[in-house]
């Protein structure tokens, strides 16, 4: 698909293959092939096409795949920027002001 | 997002906030869903596409069966947004099995579990309150792929017994999944199609609606007609051409490729400004279209970069970036574009 060919190219993803158990979940959880089998140990084939979702590392039981994950929406940041919140996050929630996230009414939040 | 997901409302009925919380739900109810979309789910779909109601488009949370379903059925979660619950029911025809709806307040799968509405905490005390433990005989739970995000499997495995398994991105593949046991490489990928993309163009329709309004109107009283078209074309680039065209607009940035699509919106307008006032003197008319040129742009490429959360696979980190780099290049063409036309409109009624 075309869309590969736009993609982030700096991102905070951090792999550690020593602490890797060869698992597997952050194959099969990685929406983007960033991570491939290979060997005794999983291999970080497509770095530049992660998108920080941080699935892998949620699902990495050794700790050994970090990644500072959130949102990649201006909309979102831009809200958060105007009215001091720290991180922007998405949609409603069991917190007060959940859910006006980036009150743009951006589709993220569908 | 890429979640195609499809929606209930007729099946659910209407319900309250407070009948959806753990404290209220029955731990041994078990609903029933059906694999039939019916006009009135589409008709539900249609709406949350365009918007309306935007955080109402929920199912009960809890556990329902789909078929006849017997303790070894497959257990299937999703989230409680009609369009995921509906996706996922539709495309198990056939199949029997449960499907456990967990309370993430109508958002979709992937961006509830990027909250973490959708997550491990949820699905633990989901698992617990519905007593799924005992209705099945197995121990595993079948997952899209995207609620990994929210989700620590290993962690539901310790704390409820039951094994995650991820299932693929999309539900469309689900029949295939279960055949194989497993999911194909381009199963776990996530798509962003023409497809996806022009559902999202409703909803961007709907979020710039007032503010374009308020700016049409604005123009067309400070400035002209040709002016308030022109916000209108800067706009519509950036909400409806950019989400068809993104892919083949040159460059990797959205706010350069929303830049080139401005540009492009914006040229009529430059060439009207420069050619449609042939009594005026040459440097007005020059004046006007470069204002065009530096005021459209920027619109188009703003709406672009906001369109960055809609899509699939951008970063915090690139969209951070890209922020810091052309806001302020946005900021000042916009303001010099205002600046110029507001000039060149002041000049020609006074001379």
């Amino acid at each position: 698909m075309a869309t590969d060919a736009i993609r982030a190219d700096i991102n905070t993803l951090e792999y550690n293959p020593a602490l890797c158990i060869n698992c597997g979940m952050c194959i099969a959880v990685c929406p983007h092939g960033v991570f491939a089998p290979n060997g005794r140990a999983v291999q970080l084939v497509r770095h530049e096409a992660c998108m920080e979702c941080g699935a892998c590392q949620q699902n990495c039981p050794t700790g050994a795949i970090s990644v500072d994950s959130g949102v990649g929406c201006a909309a979102a940041m831009i809200y958060a920027a105007l009215t001091g919140r720290k991180e922007p996050t998405c949609g409603p929630g069991p917190e007060p002001g959940d859910g006006e996230c980036c009150g743009t009414g951006a589709p993220c939040c569908g | 997002m890429s979640e195609r997901a499809q929606g209930c409302a007729s099946c659910c009925g209407p319900l309250t906030e407070a009948a959806w919380t753990l404290e209220n739900t029955e731990s041994s109810t078990i609903r029933t869903a059906t694999s039939t979309i019916t006009r009135a789910d589409r008709w539900d779909h249609f709406l949350a596409r365009w918007g309306y109601k935007r955080n109402e488009h929920r199912v009960e949370p809890g556990l329902y069966a789909l078929g006849n379903p017997t303790p070894e059925s497959p257990v299937f979660v999703t989230a409680n947004y009609t369009l995921s619950f509906d996706a996922l029911r539709s495309v198990l025809a056939g199949i029997d099995g449960y499907i456990l709806v967990l309370n993430t307040y109508g958002i979709n799968v992937w961006c509830a579990a990027g909250k973490g509405t959708f997550g491990t905490d949820e699905l633990v005390q989901r698992v617990e309150a519905t007593g799924l433990g005992e209705v099945v005989n197995h121990r595993r739970l079948i997952l899209p792929q995207l609620g990994a995000t929210g989700v620590a499997a290993h962690e539901v495995k310790k704390r409820t017994g039951f094994k995650v398994e991820y299932g693929p991105v999309r539900a469309a593949d689900l029949p295939e999944y279960l055949k194989a046991g497993e999911a194909t490489p381009e199963m776990r990928r996530v798509r962003f199609a023409l497809r996806d993309r022009t559902v999202l163009i409703p909803i961007e329709l709907v979020g710039i609606f007032v503010p374009l309004l308020i700016a049409t109107v604005a123009s067309l009283l400070i400035v002209g007609p040709l002016a308030a078209a022109g916000a209108v074309a800067a706009a519509a680039a950036g909400v409806v051409l950019f989400p068809l065209l993104l892919p083949w607009i040159p460059t990797r940035d959205f706010s350069s490729k929303g830049l080139i699509l401005g540009g492009l919106a914006a040229l009529p307008f430059a060439l009207a400004a420069f050619l449609g006032r042939p009594d005026t003197v040459w440097w007005l008319r020059a004046g006007g279209a470069l204002a065009y040129l530096l005021g459209l742009p920027p619109v188009t490429a703003f709406l672009a970069l906001n369109f960055t959360g809609s899509t699939t696979f951008t970063s915090k980190s690139g969209v951070r970036r890209e922020m810091l780099t052309y806001i302020p290049v946005m900021a000042w063409t916009f303001g010099g574009g205002i600046l110029l036309i507001v000039a060149v409109t002041l000049l020609r009624l006074l001379g």
